[in-house]
């Protein structure tokens, strides 16, 4: 039990970081081992602090680099006890090797991670890059687009990942300054609320049960080694449900609700925004706009869960839906974006196939201004009217210089 | 004499090759790939010698890695002191010692390093390599006499 009570009113003006780091103080982290890097670091150095001023009763092991950082938390996990971590970037590049080692031992590891661009050129500012490097590592992926979401989402991140029938580590991002940096008014639980909600960690194959000694971290050859990634998969696809009762007991104590994908007003949408982060507000304003101004009627999807993917409920929120944009925040390195391919995938197993077009925009952190989003959806109300893409299917928003775009329709005569 | 080969061993040791013999479905495997060691409760397991130790199928030692050996250490217990730096030094605990007398090398498990011979202070070595396929006999019969030390 922490000897000091840390004091905290009804509304409190938190950035991203802070919220994040009280949501570290609240669930009682047994352990973080971490590496500062910009923008994450207030969140490790404020729970740093919240340990040496007696707030929380926990370990913050000092390492030499974000490498080592997610092995001690590894090595704390397998041990038993709660654990927790933040990074961004580069620092995430360097932990990826161990991210794979967490989630094929089952680790329920929480990492916040405040999305940053990936050198080079050399840049701190907020893109999806770090996020997507993630995708194929087998941990949740929660994304929080404000700082009430981010504390909101680290809470709900450690009851999902310690929850029996799931046992994998979570990534809780939120994007870089715009979130992590911008102080924002949050409504916290109280202390006893939030560890009621999360709950004791109950330990499962600890290796500091001595009655039962455990060996992490086999070696499997083509024998073995495809039968336990396909049971880490299942795993993962099995989490949805547990993620949706965990969202829902978190609206029972605190009033507000989160989805697997939510929506925004979808309900008869011709035209749609889908994205990631800060930007999911961005469209929501711009669509706002649109629907009294000029009668567009525009909505917004946003994947809050980014893995496991909401294939099912992506296509459910978009498949009436005439033309839709799917924007990737990550330079995708000579393909179309990784969200257009998800949702152009979940959208072909419908029988209406609507349009889908790919933007990239706001790399490194160039700002994504409510024009931008407008100019994206005036796009799509035209491919809506034409009955056929208009534009590149992948095109730039916000790039200087003369008109990028890749590809066309196919279309028949 | 030559040793026992499956010398201070429980009917467990080295019985299958390494990874086991039955191939399990995605559905049956363990959850993050853990193997526990023992079977039942093992909180007094470090006060238990190893051929009394209920090893599980997971454990290496129901396993046999010496498929991959070439050559091999022999002990000889003529002119072993006991002084226990084989057991020490083994990387692989394949020395097996009790009551601080050197008794033989745990075959299943021993990859042929040489580490033991090279730690063996005896004139002449106490352990010595030999080819995988030599007798333990035919090696004892070969060893040999104790080096003068040369004049100077």
């Amino acid at each position: 039990m922490p000897k000091e009570i840390f004091e905290l009113n009804e509304r409190e003006v938190w950035d991203g970081n802070y919220a994040a780091s009280q949501a570290m103080r609240q669930a009682r982290v047994d352990v973080m081992a971490a590496y500062p890097i910009t923008p994450s670091t207030p969140i490790v150095e404020n729970y740093g602090a919240y340990v040496a001023n007696g707030y929380i009763d926990g370990e913050f092991v000092m390492v030499e680099s974000e490498h080592a950082a997610m092995s001690a938390c590894v090595g704390a996990s397998a041990a038993g006890g709660r654990v927790a971590t933040a990074t961004s970037s580069q620092g995430f590049a360097l932990m990826v090797e161990v991210l794979y080692q967490a989630s094929g031992m089952r680790l329920p590891i929480v990492l916040n991670v405040v999305n940053r661009a990936l050198a080079s050129p050399l840049n701190v500012r907020g893109d999806h890059s770090d996020m997507y490097l993630g995708r194929d590592s087998g941990w949740i992926q929660l994304d929080a687009f404000n700082a009430q979401e981010a504390y909101d989402l680290a809470l709900c991140a450690f009851k999902i990942g310690e929850n029996h029938s799931v046992r994998l580590p979570v990534m809780v991002h939120q994007d870089g300054f715009v979130t992590s940096h911008t102080a924002q008014n949050v409504y916290p639980l109280s202390d006893e609320e939030a560890y009621n909600f999360v709950g004791d960690i109950q330990p499962v194959d600890d290796m500091l049960d001595f009655s039962r000694p455990v060996t992490y971290g086999a070696q499997t050859e083509e024998d073995w080694h495809f039968e336990h990634k396909a049971k880490q998969h299942k795993a993962l696809m099995d989490s949805r449900s547990v993620i949706d009762e965990v969202f829902a007991e978190f609206k029972k104590v605190s009033g507000r609700e989160y989805k697997r994908v939510e929506s925004y007003m979808m309900e008869d949408a011709e035209v749609a925004i889908v994205a990631l982060g800060t930007t999911v507000e961005t469209a929501r304003v711009a669509a706002m706009e649109l629907r009294e101004k000029e009668g567009i009627k525009a909505g917004v999807v946003a994947p809050r869960v980014f893995r496991p993917f909401p294939f099912d409920m992506i296509r459910d929120a978009l498949e009436n839906v005439k033309s839709i944009a799917v924007l990737d925040r990550s330079s995708p390195g000579g393909a179309m974006g990784a969200l257009f391919n998800e949702v152009s995938a979940a959208l072909y197993t419908t029988p209406k196939r609507p349009l889908v077009t790919n933007y990239i925009y706001g790399l490194g952190g160039r700002d994504f201004a409510v024009e931008d989003a407008i100019e994206i959806f005036k796009e799509q109300k035209a491919n809506a009217d034409a009955g056929h893409i208009t534009t590149p299917i992948q095109q730039f928003s916000g790039l200087r210089g003369p008109k990028l775009g890749f590809f066309q329709t196919k279309r028949g005569s | 004499m030559s040793q026992d080969l499956k010398l201070k061993a429980t009917d467990k040791r080295g019985i299958h090759q390494l990874g086991g013999d039955e191939l399990l479905g995605w559905d049956e495997v363990t959850q993050g790939t853990i193997l526990t060691s023992f079977e039942g409760d093992a909180s007094d397991i470090v006060h238990k010698k190893a051929e009394e130790r209920n090893y599980s199928d997971f454990n290496s030692y129901t396993a046999t890695v010496a498929s991959w050996r070439v050559i091999k250490p022999v002990y000889n217990r003529d002119i072993c002191i006991d002084c226990q730096n084989c057991w020490v030094w083994c990387p692989d605990t394949s020395i097996i010692s009790r009551d601080k007398q050197m008794l033989g090398i745990d075959y299943d498990h021993c990859k042929g390093c040489g580490v033991c011979v090279e730690v063996c202070p005896t004139n002449p070595k106490s352990l010595l390599m030999f080819s995988e396929y030599e007798e333990l006999d035919s090696a004892l019969a070969q060893w040999p006499e104790k080096k003068k030390k040369e004049s100077k």
